[in-house]
């Protein structure tokens, strides 16, 4: 299996553990990827206020240098994935869309024809290699612990763009891989609702609010970990939970939240430092200790 | 076929109210909507559950429910869409607005909020003779809009409004883009304004699910996108949300990806002292772990391609 490999800007920046921590889990599963260099930023959804053809023709610039690799896409943030859905639905419905949009990329050489296919990581795993393969790299059975959820608006709605018609296990993806690792989900509203991260600087007080509601509420359920396939949700939930806790609850949170590939990460016997688990803001120390004595480590 | 629902009642005139669930078991037919189910149970089995609904036909807007647990309109769900033989249907009440008894929401904060944005025209300059002309092009677009039966769905999904109820909301924001975009109406700029202070456009998350719950395709979202741009375009004052979205762009224009810490300091404010100290102990804290991405661009080779692409969007070229 080999990839285009797009890890997005945050991955890039503020999530470094994504980055590293996804290779590694790559390396173990065989996954082989070559990394779209010259891809841009996806706008994220907010380039696309300003502009919406303009957000379309950077991503279907990406999807054209997949194309003349002869590759699909692999994402690893449920924000660009979401957005480079949406692109890809769009002009994929308007042949004299994606015949202006080419003409903007001429000026590069470029030319896109509509037949990349783009995936996140966590939808790859579930639709192409399959989640019993996948359990075949499992050291460590995670039974015990329990794991809440948490997509990212991106990768949930709008459900038409996304191909959950044609496609309904994605859906429920998360909660499917959580369980191949042993986990036990934990089951919330706030699985499928918004971090907060777009109105952080905008609205903090209502950022935090929605930060403290759903950590504070898979706190409350039992969870050990909240694990999310979006960075720019890591980023609120981690970075300003123990603020947004703070303002909102009494009663303490301290809910680590892991990036996807930590996740398969543990459960391949990887280490939390290799995982880059100590550069979280939230301490992943607790849990750190239970699955080290899962792995009689 | 035998069908079970779990419905959420509530009556309000117990010495301490609270919500409770009922399940009801009923034969239904297999071209049932959500609705007729329901209608059969208040109808055959309990004569006390209240809902509203009146047209069956989607279009009095009335019958707006969370089906398990996502608002829909359930006279236009068929009831074999959300359900299957062996399973249990949950139906509730709307959220986001007090429930009065039952399945039955309070609009008020609802109505309340379309008035809030003044939902009428405000042509300006000298009378027309006849009736004020507007072209089939300047009106096209908002066919979509002015579909909006009010039913509420959105409102009950809005996620902001689920953290503050002060937030203008989908519907009253779907409202107040038909007439900004309305070529008839002279107060598009003033409405901008207004809706640019907090609790308007600039406080949507962006999570789509109003988009998603919508019956009638209206997408407010889309409205508010477009009423950012709008308010970007008339220079309306400027906001945090609009330093975010120019940041965000601009970045994208100098070096092909996002700068984040940057992104933190324009969005903020760069002379907004109080707002940049407010954020320190996070950016410290993520210094220390090793993860603050630098100020500096991280430019990707093709920089210059993309940067001409935004300049082109932008009309510079």
């Amino acid at each position: 299996m080999k990839y285009a490999f797009w890890p997005g800007c945050v991955a890039l920046g503020g999530t470094p553990e994504l980055y590293t921590s996804t290779k590694l889990v790559l390396g173990k599963l065989g996954i082989e990827v070559v990394e779209l260099v010259n891809a841009s930023c996806t706008g994220a959804g907010v380039l696309q206020e300003k502009n919406q053809k303009l957000g379309d023709t950077l991503n279907v610039r990406t999807f054209a240098q997949a194309e003349q690799m002869g590759l699909p896409i692999m994402t690893i943030c449920s924000t660009c994935q979401g957005v480079m859905s949406q692109a890809q639905h769009a002009v994929s419905r308007d042949s004299d869309y994606l015949a202006e949009i080419n003409t903007d990329l001429a000026a590069e050489g470029l030319e896109y024809h509509g037949d990349t296919v783009t995936k996140h990581l966590l939808w790859i795993l579930v639709e192409e290699y399959g989640l019993d393969k996948l359990k075949e790299h499992f050291v460590v059975d995670l039974s015990g612990l329990k794991f809440a959820p948490f997509y990212g608006c991106y990768m949930i709605r709008p459900s038409d763009a996304l191909g959950f018609a044609e496609v309904p296990e994605r859906e429920t993806s998360l909660e499917q891989v959580i369980e191949a690792t042993g986990a036990e989900v934990v089951e919330f509203r706030g699985s499928r609702a918004c971090c907060g991260l777009p109105i952080l600087f905008i609205n903090q007080d209502n950022s935090l609010k929605m930060v403290a509601t759903h950590t504070g509420t898979a706190k409350d359920l039992g969870a050990d970990a909240m694990v999310t396939p979006c960075p720019l949700c890591h980023l609120n939930l981690d970075g300003f939970q123990g603020k947004a806790v703070k303002k909102n609850r009494s009663s303490a949170v301290d809910l680590p939240i892991l990036h996807l590939p930590q996740m398969l990460g543990l459960a391949m016997g990887f280490s939390a430092k290799e995982l880059g688990m100590n550069k979280h803001m939230v301490s992943t120390g607790k849990l750190q200790d239970a699955v080290g004595e899962l792995a009689g480590v | 076929m035998l069908a079970k629902l779990r419905v959420g009642r509530f009556d309000p005139e117990t010495s301490s109210p609270e919500p409770y669930f009922q399940e009801y078991e009923l034969e239904v037919e297999d071209w049932f909507s959500v609705l007729d189910a329901l209608i059969k149970i208040r109808e055959e089995i309990d004569g006390t559950l209240s809902l509203r609904c009146a047209c069956r036909a989607s279009i009095c807007g009335s019958c707006g429910m969370r089906v398990n647990g996502r608002a829909k309109l359930v006279c236009k769900t068929k009831l074999d869409s959300v359900w299957s033989p062996g399973e249990t249907l949950t139906i509730e009440p709307m959220g986001n607005m007090p429930v009065i008894t039952d399945l039955i929401t309070d609009f008020t904060s609802f109505w309340d909020k379309v008035r809030q944005i003044d939902p009428y025209m405000q042509p300006t300059g000298p009378e027309p003779e006849a009736e004020y002309l507007a072209s089939d092009e300047s009106m096209v677009h908002l066919a979509g809009v002015m579909n909006c039966i009010m039913c509420g769905c959105c409102v009950s999904e809005c996620t902001v409004l689920e953290v503050d109820e002060n937030f203008i909301g989908p519907a009253a924001l779907a409202k107040a883009y038909r007439f900004v975009a309305d070529p008839r109406d002279g107060k598009a700029e003033e409405r901008l304004k207004d809706l640019n202070e907090p609790t308007g456009i600039w406080d949507c998350t962006r999570c789509m699910q109003c988009v998603e719950v919508c019956p009638k395709d209206v997408d407010p979202m889309g409205r508010i996108m477009v009423m950012r741009d709008l308010a970007m375009e008339a220079g309306v004052k400027s906001t945090a949300g609009s330093r975010h979205t120019d940041s965000f762009v601009n970045s994208v224009k100098r070096s092909g990806r996002l700068n984040e810490t940057r992104l933190t300091i324009e969005s903020i404010g760069v002379m907004n002292i109080p707002g940049q100290l407010a954020m320190a102990p996070v950016g410290v804290k993520a210094l220390l772990k090793g993860k603050l991405p630098p100020v500096r661009d991280h430019k990707i080779p093709s920089k210059k391609a993309v940067g001409e692409i935004v300049k082109k969007a932008e009309g510079k070229n």
